[in-house]
């Protein structure tokens, strides 16, 4: 399954790279969020939960522009069919498509988290930033799951760009409420360890969560 | 007598209520092939793709080089070429690069893949983005695809549309029936589709209109005769 797995993860980032049609969109996205929000609140700099929570928004927004495409060269251009037609176990379909979007995430967070440095935090913007990195990390594995089963069930619909935020939103409640509540104490500068920790377990109970639920459900959502 | 690859018994498939195959009854034996006719939206593509096991059978039986679908589905998947409307290649690699993707699902020896390059005359072009080539090389290389894994049944609609005759008679071969597998073969030209069939199946409307020997001018009534349709119901 891992040999296949990567032979699908490398066509999808081959294909990424040249068409450049998830993370570039998924990346002015988010900056240009931060840009309007920079303007639009009239303030220099924000702090506390109103920092985290546009924080986490938007990168899920931006996500939102992620998973409509993830599954979308499969359906148009037929690769579905060609998978389908192979003798491999499925579930490393899930495996790579959930990697693909792990690593369009990692890319929009390197751009976005620093945009957002920039534009909306203080005069020392870059002290929240290492702790962060955990968060991040345990939001896009579970993000990553929730987005690839449901861009696997949206892209058979006719009204797939409706679907997916609708579908994906809600599921990810969780994990801006982790991310955000684990992020502000981090902007106000009062974070304890054992604060941090808690948020960090709730979102590997996530993750834990999401990986077995995508992985058992994966296999029926291709079948006809 | 040869052994059955394929047979179906009563197959119906629906696409909402709609019954896109309503009963269809044929057997084919190893090494022949079974020409499918019919006019567009007969239910031919519809054929092929149960029978690839891409959609389920919803009624009656079906086997396919002896595995039940939809049952035993993964026993038929890796065995079965198929050559459809669609290339199943991505635009954005190369024909080398698809061919290589391919042969990694399939656990192929990715000097296959040089072979086929070499078989269906795209060398020189192999490394050009599929988006950049012209509908013959395109078909070519879904060619290569579809036979890449040496498979003993192949399903092709249309195989040469788009083909001209140099190239068709590189891929005959390959897909031709010089080829000797087990074939399905969609075909609009009746003349050149009864030649390459063992047997014909006639669709109308999804409907078993004819099966037999295969012979144009009986065909040919496929399509000129009106389709049946199911009159609206009286309230």
């Amino acid at each position: 399954m891992t040999r296949t797995a990567w032979a699908i993860l490398r066509k999808d980032l081959r294909i990424e790279v040249r068409s450049k049609e998830s993370v570039p969109a998924m990346a002015l996205f988010s900056v240009t969020v931060f840009v309007l929000f920079h303007f639009g609140l009239q303030r220099n700099s924000l702090e506390g939960d109103l920092a985290a929570g546009v924080l986490w928004v938007t990168l899920l927004l931006a996500t939102v522009l992620g998973v409509n495409r993830l599954f979308v060269v499969e359906r148009e251009q037929g690769g579905i069919d060609g998978m389908l037609l192979a003798p491999i176990d499925r579930t490393a379909l899930f495996v790579a498509k959930a990697s693909a979007l792990f690593l369009y995430l990692l890319l929009l967070e390197l751009i976005a988290v620093p945009a957002f440095d920039l534009l909306l935090l203080g005069p020392d913007p870059l002290k929240p930033l290492p702790a962060l990195i955990p968060l991040l990390l345990l939001a896009n594995v579970g993000v990553a799951a929730v987005g690839a089963l449901v861009s696997a069930l949206a892209v058979e619909t006719r009204a797939r760009d409706l679907i997916v935020p609708l579908l994906l939103l809600p599921l990810l409640v969780p994990v801006v409420i982790a991310g955000a509540e684990g992020t502000e104490p981090l902007f106000t500068g009062s974070q304890t360890p054992h604060e941090l920790g808690k948020w960090l377990g709730l979102l590997g109970l996530y993750d834990m969560v999401f990986l077995l639920v995508s992985i058992a459900v994966f296999d029926f959502l291709l079948e006809d | 007598m040869s052994e059955s690859a394929l047979e179906a018994d009563g197959l119906v498939r629906k696409y909402g209520e709609r019954a896109a195959l309503d009963g269809l009854s044929f057997s084919l034996p190893e090494g022949q092939t079974l020409g499918l006719f019919g006019a567009n939206g007969a239910g031919k593509t519809t054929l092929l793709r149960v029978l690839a096991t891409l959609l389920r059978p919803h009624e009656g039986g079906v086997r396919v080089l002896g595995a039940d679908l939809p049952k035993e589905s993964w026993k038929v998947r890796g065995r079965v070429g198929y050559l459809g409307h669609e290339p199943l290649l991505y635009r954005e690699l190369s024909g080398r690069e698809n061919l290589q993707f391919h042969a990694r699902l399939h656990s192929v020896d990715e000097s296959r893949v040089e072979d086929l390059l070499v078989a269906v005359g795209m060398q020189r072009r192999a490394d050009d983005p599929v988006r950049e080539l012209s509908r013959g090389m395109v078909q070519r290389l879904a060619t290569a695809r579809a036979v890449l894994h040496d498979p003993p049944l192949l399903l092709l609609d249309e195989p040469w549309s788009g083909i001209d005759p140099g190239a068709r008679e590189l891929l005959e071969p390959l897909i031709g029936k010089s080829a000797g597998k087990t074939r399905v073969l969609v075909s609009h030209d009746l003349e050149a589709g009864a030649a390459e069939s063992d047997l014909a199946l006639g669709l109308r409307a999804g409907q078993q209109a004819y099966l037999g020997e295969p012979n144009a001018a009986k065909l040919k009534e496929l399509y000129t005769a009106p389709t049946p349709h199911t009159p609206h119901p009286t309230p």
